[in-house]
């Protein structure tokens, strides 16, 4: 595995030929040649045109070329949970799944609230020299909803977000305070949606499927009372609110108003909230079990219509690994969460060919927008910007195998299934960090 | 046509051939609580463990008293005395209990799907004595065969099931049952404490007198007093005034209503006393026929079906074992 790393890098540049570029940023979807220089985009001309003809050359016949993509919400674990994945796994999971940067969130051990924790995060990923990493800073010590994180520390230390990730703000009063404090350094609030009173215990959504398992349900009210509850904040507040995985149509309806309204509020979806119902936990499946929850053919259709209309800005995996023995117990004891890296993009491409979404909305949701949401560079192939890209074949077949992931845990409700689409490179910076090893 | 299963998770999909299959069975089974010597060598040599992470008054004795009519040897464990209390995890417990070849692991858990998390896992039949909300399956047999007892056939009955439907194992086990045997289940209680998802099984009322209105078969179910701090009723008392099953209530119900109540009753709370003790009231019908029940459950699963012998050494002992089960019914028919 460790022959996928072993960077290709000229010392000139590489240009990119024979492949499809989709870049909407830049308007660009076609077969054109990416001419890389210096790590930054030096051209994207009509092939055949020849660019680039003194450098080494990348064959992307058949594959579809995109900027690299960013996955702006996933857990690396490091410091403190690295049993389950660290900084390095993770990066290697981003690189493999095709993403060239991933912004990750702050419920490690210790939590990231301080300049300290966000600095050996980026001290880190600089070691490992991988996929680019940006932290997001908590939005209260120690994640207990309680008193504002030092946002201006850590944002001098540099997060490019604030996120309790894991948690619910319950306050209400705080919720307004981060939003307004926040502005003044420009940093969008995550937020998981999710009213703890209203969730109780539920382990699943709240439906015929959590009756006839016996199982505590989590209704769709929880998280839509709560995203009805920050947008009249926001109202107020001002600040940038960006609303995590979200999961229900209601909470597509409510974004969806609130945007028509012209609130400065952003959302996500996962792709297992976009691809699979409450009816994958099937046999008390503990790998289907995840935070805000699966929930019906009804909400995915929903969410599905997000991505299309725009009411949904981006696509982030929420990457959870979890250790075997916290996965495969009892359903109640099972911990919340999947890996998702490395099943993103397959997922995304069969989602698109199932909708009427193109492949130039699904990179706005994976490149573009998560680079504006966040401030980070990338998002495009225009004209002087890194050389972040994402090369996938998208007629690759091939069968989930965790077992042979990057990441260091395994815990994924795909397991098994046949998937169409693979990321065959990635490069950083215009060094191909990772490139598939059996192509 | 013999019982397929490998284990006894639930009576959901259960089809209703298979139904009548282990009720017929348990009917067969009955009379040997009756006898002077309650005893048949049934499943000699066979050794079947209880595992038990709830407390249990009923079913524990009761799947022990059967074990042992059936002649087999019992082993009882609690996770409260176990090395649970060292933080064993389920399956270890499970996987090292296995590994004593027992014939079969009886689990009561607070989660649900946990006996069927261990089936795939270990390689012993699992029966299910209750997991979590989800199902007991062998409650909702013996009240089956209470009913049938009493009203010849469960096909075109119907059947109030009163009280914490939401929280109870007990009422989804009797609904998949009592609806693949053709009954009609309705569902009575305070809004809390029935889903709207129900409506899917049955009607659902919140008036006690219009829920078992003509009603065949009360099935009372026991409020669990915590609930009160959680909100679902704001106290016992009002929760008595309006669902208690009292004398004056049972007026509405058919004049040949049978009561079943799966067990521990708080009186004067769901059900009234006189109610309980009552000329109505089958409960104790129910545990006696909860022991046949289990007999039948443990001789099904324990007993490899033929095919499986022909693999197996068949000694004389096994002959003689099975022809005293048999027994039973042939002596019947001679008397």
């Amino acid at each position: 595995m460790a022959a996928n790393f072993q960077p290709v890098t000229s010392a000139k540049g590489l240009v990119i030929r024979g492949g499809v570029v989709i870049d909407p940023a830049s308007g660009v979807n076609g077969h054109r040649d990416v001419v890389i220089r210096d790590g930054k985009i030096n051209a994207v001309t009509e092939p055949e045109g020849g660019a680039g003809a003194d450098l080494t050359v990348i064959d992307a016949s058949g594959c579809l070329v995109f900027p690299g993509l960013i996955d702006m919400h996933v857990h690396l674990r490091e410091p403190g949970y690295e049993y389950k994945e660290t900084i390095e796994s993770g990066a290697r999971a981003a690189l493999a799944g095709g993403f060239s940067a991933v912004a990750c969130m702050a419920n490690t051990n210790p939590v990231n609230d301080s300049a300290a924790v966000t600095e050996f995060i980026r001290e880190r990923a600089r070691e490992v020299a991988l996929a680019r990493v940006y932290p997001i800073g908590a939005v209260s010590k120690q994640l207990k909803g309680e008193e504002l994180a030092e946002i201006g520390e850590m944002h001098r230390a540099g997060i490019v977000a604030i996120s309790d990730d894991g948690m619910p703000i319950m306050d209400g009063g705080l919720m307004r305070r981060a939003l307004e404090y926040s502005s003044m350094f420009n940093l969008p609030v995550i937020v998981h949606e999710q009213d703890g009173t209203i969730a109780g215990d539920g382990v699943m959504n709240e439906g015929a499927v959590s009756m006839r398992l016996g199982l505590k349900g989590l209704p769709a009210a929880a998280e839509e009372a709560m995203v009805a509850r920050d947008l009249a904040i926001l109202e107020r507040a001002g600040g940038r609110l960006h609303i995590a995985h979200l999961s229900t149509a209601g909470s597509v309806a409510l974004v969806g108003d609130a945007k028509r309204r012209g609130l400065p509020v952003t959302a996500e979806v996962t792709p297992h909230h976009f691809s699979l119902t409450e009816a994958a936990v099937g046999a008390y499946n503990g790998n289907a079990k995840m935070n805000p929850p699966l929930r019906t053919a009804r909400d995915v259709d929903a969410v599905r219509r997000g991505l299309a209309d725009g009411t949904i800005d981006a696509i982030a995996t929420d990457h959870a690994p979890h250790h075997r023995d916290e996965k495969e117990i009892e359903f109640d004891r099972a911990l919340n969460g999947i890996i998702g890296l490395e099943t993103a993009v397959p997922l995304a491409l069969r989602m698109a060919e199932e909708t009427n979404i193109t492949l130039s909305a699904l990179v706005m949701a994976m490149s573009t927008n998560p680079a504006r949401i966040l401030g980070v560079p990338g998002g495009s192939l225009a004209l002087g910007v890194p050389a972040d890209v994402t090369i996938v074949d998208p007629a690759r077949r091939w069968t989930v195998c965790a077992a042979h992931f990057q990441s260091k845990s395994r815990n994924t409700p795909f397991e098994g299934m046949e998937l169409q689409g693979q990321v065959v490179m990635t490069l950083v910076g215009g060094r191909v960090v990772w490139r598939r090893a059996d192509v | 046509m013999p019982f397929e299963q490998r284990h006894l998770l639930g009576l959901e999909g259960v089809s209703r051939e298979q139904l009548m299959f282990l009720l017929n069975t348990a009917d067969s089974f009955r009379e040997i609580s009756e006898r002077d010597i309650k005893k048949v060598p049934t499943l000699r040599g066979k050794t079947v463990v209880s595992l038990f992470y709830e407390a249990s008054t009923r079913t524990r004795s009761s799947f022990e008293i059967a074990a042992k009519r059936m002649s087999a040897d019992f082993v009882s464990l609690s996770a409260s005395t176990s090395s649970v209390t060292k933080g064993e995890t389920l399956l270890d417990t499970a996987r090292n209990l296995n590994a004593m070849r027992p014939d079969a692991i009886i689990l009561r858990h607070y989660a649900s799907g946990a006996p069927h998390y261990l089936a795939a896992r270990v390689d012993c039949p699992i029966i299910n004595a209750g997991d979590g909300a989800h199902e007991h399956p062998t409650q909702a047999l013996l009240d089956l065969l209470t009913i049938r007892a009493r009203k010849a056939q469960i096909e075109g009955l119907t059947v109030a099931i009163v009280g914490d439907v939401l929280h109870s194992r007990v009422a989804r086990s009797d609904v998949f049952a009592l609806r693949t045997l053709g009954a009609t289940v309705r569902f009575v209680g305070p809004p809390t404490l029935l889903p709207p998802e129900l409506r899917e099984w049955g009607e659902v009322h919140h008036n006690l007198h219009e829920g078992i209105r003509a009603a065949d078969v009360i099935i009372m179910l026991r409020i669990q007093l915590e609930r009160q701090g959680k909100n679902f009723f704001p106290s016992v008392d009002e929760y008595s005034r309006y669902f208690c099953l009292t004398q004056n209530a049972l007026r509405y119900a058919k004049p040949d209503v049978i009561i079943l109540h799966p067990g521990p009753m708080n009186r004067g709370v769901e059900i009234a006393s006189d109610v309980a003790d009552g000329p109505y009231s089958v409960i104790m019908d129910q545990v006696t026929n909860g022991v046949a029940v289990r007999m039948a459950v443990l001789y099904l699963l324990i007993n490899r079906p033929r095919a499986q012998l022909e693999t197996e050494t068949v000694s004389e002992e096994a002959i003689a074992v099975e022809s005293a089960a048999a027994a039973p019914r042939l002596r019947r028919k001679a008397g």
